[in-house]
C-alpha cells in the first residue's frame, strides 16, 4: 500500500508541477495583481477599479460581448462543416484513401498559422488573387473588398479550427456502426431523421469536445482577428495586448485576462448543459 | 395461396465475382422460409437485395407482387432483423420500437398503444422505459424483432439474430422464434448457416452454396433426400465413401475403395465404371442388426464412445481404417460396447445416397463437411 502511494506520488509529480508551477502560480499572481490598482496619490493597494474599468467603458465590454458571440458563431460553422467532412471520410470514402485524406486535413497545419493567414490575405486582398480574376473575368468593375470585414475573419477562424473539430467527430463516428443506420433506413427512417436522431446523438461527444476546442481556440486566437479582422473588428485578446504591451497598465490586463477566463468558463457551462453531456463524457 | 416474396433469376455481381448468382424462389404468404448455407455463399447479399440496401444486377424481386427495383429500404414493406440488431442504444427500448411508427408519422397515444402491444407480444411487457444496455441478449433479440413487427411488414427478413446468443439461449430463442411466427403469421425469411436452426424453425429451407440455390424443400426432404453432395454434407451429419460405379438400376451398387460392395440408392444417373461419393447418415448404421437380410452389413472396430445424451455416436474404423460415426441409441441395448471391440453394422440401401464423385478440392469446399 505504502510503495504504490509513494509510486502514484511519483507519477503523478510531473503533471502536478506543470499544473502548480505553469498555470496555478502565474494565475494566482494575476489574480492578485488584478485586484490592485493606484490610488490618487499614486500608491499600489488593493482595488476593484479594473474590473470597474470594463464596465464603465462600452469598448471594452462591446469587444468583450463580440468576442464571445464570434467565437460561438465560429464554433457553429466549424460544427457544419466538419460533420459532412468526417461522415464523408469514415463512412463514405473506402478505407484506403482515409489516411490519405486524413493527411490533406493535416497538411496545413505543418505551416504556421501566420503563414496561413498570411496566404489568405494574398487570395483576398484589393489586388489578390481572387479580385484579379473576377476583374479579368469581367464579373466586377472594381475590386471587392473581402479583407479586413467580420464575415472573412470568421471564414479565417473557422479554417484555423477545423481539424480541431473533424478529428474528434471522425473518432466517434468510426464507433457508429453502420448497420444502425441501415436499421433506421430500414424502418422508414428519412436521411434528414438519421442524421439527427442516430448519427449526431452517436456523434454528442466528439462533437462537443470539439466545439469546446474549437470555441476556446477561437476565444483565445490573436492572429487571425488581428490580421484579417483588421482596424474595426476589434477582439478581446487584442485589448488585452494592448493593457499588457502598449499601455503597460498589467493590473488592468490582469483583469480582462480574468474576465476572459470566466467568459470561456461560462459559456463551456452552458454548452455542456445544453446538449446534456457531462464533462466526463466528453474527455472519453 | 398469396405469394409475398418472388424472387425472379436474380443475380448480384461485385465487378467479376457473382456474389448471388441465378436465384429463383417465391415464399408464400405466412411461411417460414430459410435460406441455409456457409459462409460467403451469397445469402447475406441476397437477404440486403430484399430489403433494398443492395440493387440486383439482373433480376427481380416482388413483394406482394409490386416490383422492388428502385424502392429505397424505407419504403418497402419488408424490415430487416440485423445480425448484430442495431438497436439504437442512444433510445429506451419504446423509443426503439416507436421509431419507425414514428417516422409514419403515427399519433402518439396511438403509438404508445401499438409499442405496449407489441412488448406484450414478444414476452416483454412493461420493458418499454429501459435502456438497451440494460436488456439480455434475448430480450433484446426480442426487442429487435419487436421493433420490425410492430411496422407490419409483409416480410420479416432475419439476418442470422442468433449468430451472438450462447447455446443454451439460441436453442431457446428458435423455439420462441418458430412460436413468434405462428402466432404473427407473418412471412419470416431467416439466413443462417447454422442447419439446425434452419431444419428446427422453417417450413421451407433453401441450401445455398456460392451464390446458388442447391436443394430448396422441406428440412425432411433435405436431410433425407437431398439432391447436391454439397447438400447431403452440409445439412445433418454424414459418413462418405469414395467408390467406384458396378452396377445401375433401381439401386445401385457401389464398389468402395476398400473393398466393400454396398448397394444404394442413387440421385443422379450413374454409368458402371463412374466414381461416386456414398453418403450415408450415423443413425441409418443399425448395430448389430437382428435381420441382416437385405442390408449391407460390415464389420467395423469401435474406436472411442462420443456419449452425447440422445445425440450420442461411436467412433468406428472399417479394418482399412476409414472412420465412420454410428448412431448410439441410448436404449442401454447397447451399453455392454467399449472400445476396442468389433461389432457388426448394416443399412438398408433406401439410407445410403450416391452422387457422382466431385474433385476433392469442391467436395473440401463444402465447408460443414464431417466425413
Amino acid at each position: 500500500m505504502k510503495t504504490s502511494r509513494l509510486s502514484l506520488w511519483i507519477f503523478l509529480s510531473p503533471v502536478l508541477m506543470w499544473l502548480v508551477l505553469l498555470i496555478v502560480l502565474p494565475h494566482l499572481d494575476l489574480f492578485i495583481m488584478s485586484f490592485r490598482a493606484k490610488d490618487e496619490y499614486g500608491r499600489m493597494g488593493f482595488s476593484l477599479q479594473n474590473y470597474v474599468h470594463f464596465f464603465e467603458e462600452p469598448i471594452y465590454w462591446l469587444t468583450f460581448v463580440r468576442t464571445a458571440v464570434y467565437s460561438v458563431i465560429t464554433t457553429f460553422f466549424t460544427f457544419l462543416l466538419a460533420m459532412p467532412v468526417a461522415f464523408y471520410i469514415v463512412k463514405v470514402v473506402r478505407p484506403k484513401y482515409k489516411g490519405f485524406l486524413m493527411v490533406l486535413l493535416l497538411l496545413p497545419f505543418w505551416v504556421s498559422e501566420l503563414v496561413r493567414v498570411y496566404g489568405w490575405m494574398i487570395l483576398l486582398r484589393e489586388s489578390g488573387v481572387v479580385n484579379f480574376f473576377l476583374l479579368k473575368l469581367g464579373i466586377v468593375d472594381a475590386p471587392l473588398k473581402m479583407l479586413y470585414t467580420d464575415a472573412t475573419m470568421i471564414m479565417g477562424l473557422v479554417y484555423t479550427s477545423m481539424l480541431f473539430m473533424v478529428v474528434p467527430v471522425i473518432s466517434v463516428l468510426e464507433s457508429l456502426d453502420d448497420s444502425l443506420i441501415e436499421a433506421a433506413s430500414d424502418l422508414g427512417g428519412s436521411k434528414i431523421s438519421i442524421w439527427r436522431e442516430i448519427i449526431l446523438p452517436h456523434c454528442k461527444p466528439g462533437i462537443t469536445s470539439g466545439a469546446i476546442v474549437v470555441f476556446m481556440l477561437s476565444l483565445g486566437n490573436y492572429l487571425t482577428p488581428n490580421l484579417m479582422g483588421g482596424k474595426n473588428s476589434l477582439w478581446f485578446t487584442e485589448q488585452i495586448y494592448n493593457q499588457f504591451i502598449a499601455s503597460f497598465n498589467w493590473n488592468q490586463g490582469a483583469a480582462f485576462g480574468f474576465l476572459l477566463l470566466l467568459l470561456s468558463s461560462g459559456i463551456i457551462w452552458a454548452g455542456l448543459k445544453l446538449s446534456r453531456v457531462k464533462l466526463g463524457e466528453v474527455a472519453s | 395461396m398469396e405469394i409475398d416474396l418472388s424472387v425472379k433469376n436474380c443475380v448480384k455481381s461485385f465487378g467479376s465475382f457473382l456474389a448471388v448468382d441465378d436465384v429463383t424462389f417465391d415464399v408464400p404468404q405466412g411461411s417460414f422460409f430459410s435460406i441455409l448455407g456457409p459462409s460467403g455463399c451469397g445469402k447475406t447479399t441476397l437477404l440486403r437485395m430484399v430489403a433494398g440496401f443492395e440493387e440486383p444486377t439482373s433480376g427481380t424481386i416482388m413483394i406482394r407482387g409490386r416490383d422492388m427495383r428502385g424502392v429505397l429500404p424505407n419504403r418497402r414493406p419488408a424490415n430487416l432483423v440485423f445480425q448484430h440488431l442495431a438497436l439504437f442504444p442512444m433510445m429506451t427500448v419504446a423509443e426503439n420500437i416507436a421509431f419507425g411508427l414514428r417516422r409514419r408519422k403515427v399519433a402518439a397515444p396511438e403509438r404508445k398503444r401499438r409499442t405496449e402491444d407489441i412488448l406484450e407480444r414478444v414476452g416483454l411487457p412493461g420493458y418499454g422505459g429501459k435502456r438497451v444496455d440494460q436488456l439480455s441478449g434475448g430480450q433484446k433479440q426480442r426487442v429487435a424483432i419487436a421493433r420490425c413487427l410492430v411496422l407490419e411488414p409483409l416480410v420479416l427478413l432475419l439476418d442470422e439474430p442468433l449468430g451472438a446468443l450462447d447455446l443454451k439461449l439460441r436453442e431457446q430463442m428458435k423455439v420462441e422464434l418458430k412460436k413468434l411466427q405462428a402466432k404473427v403469421g407473418t412471412t419470416f425469411v431467416y439466413i443462417t448457416h447454422d442447419q439446425s436452426e434452419a431444419l428446427v424453425m422453417s417450413d421451407v429451407v433453401a441450401v445455398m452454396n456460392k451464390g446458388r440455390f442447391e436443394q430448396m424443400g422441406s428440412p425432411q426432404d433435405l436431410y433425407h433426400a437431398p439432391e447436391t453432395p454439397f447438400v447431403a454434407r452440409f445439412v445433418g451429419e454424414n459418413n462418405v465413401w469414395a467408390g467406384r460405379v458396378e452396377k445401375v438400376g433401381e439401386v445401385v451398387a457401389i464398389k468402395t475403395d476398400e473393398g466393400f460392395v454396398f448397394s444404394a440408392k442413387s440421385q443422379s444417373p450413374l454409368t458402371v465404371g463412374d466414381r461416386a461419393d456414398l453418403f450415408l447418415r450415423p443413425e441409418a448404421m443399425r448395430i448389430e442388426p437382428r435381420e441382416p437380410a437385405g442390408l449391407n452389413t460390415f464389420s467395423v472396430s469401435v474406436r472411442a464412445i462420443l456419449f452425447d445424451g440422445a445425440a450420442s455416436r461411436l467412433l468406428t474404423a472399417t479394418d482399412s481404417g476409414h472412420e465412420l460415426m454410428v448412431a448410439l441409441p441410448q436404449n442401454r441395448r447397447f451399453d455392454h460396447i467399449a472400445p476396442g471391440q468389433t461389432i457388426t453394422v448394416g443399412w438398408h440401401p433406401e439410407s445410403g445416397v450416391c452422387f457422382p464423385a466431385v474433385n476433392p478440392a469442391a467436395a473440401a469446399d463444402a465447408g460443414g463437411a464431417r466425413p
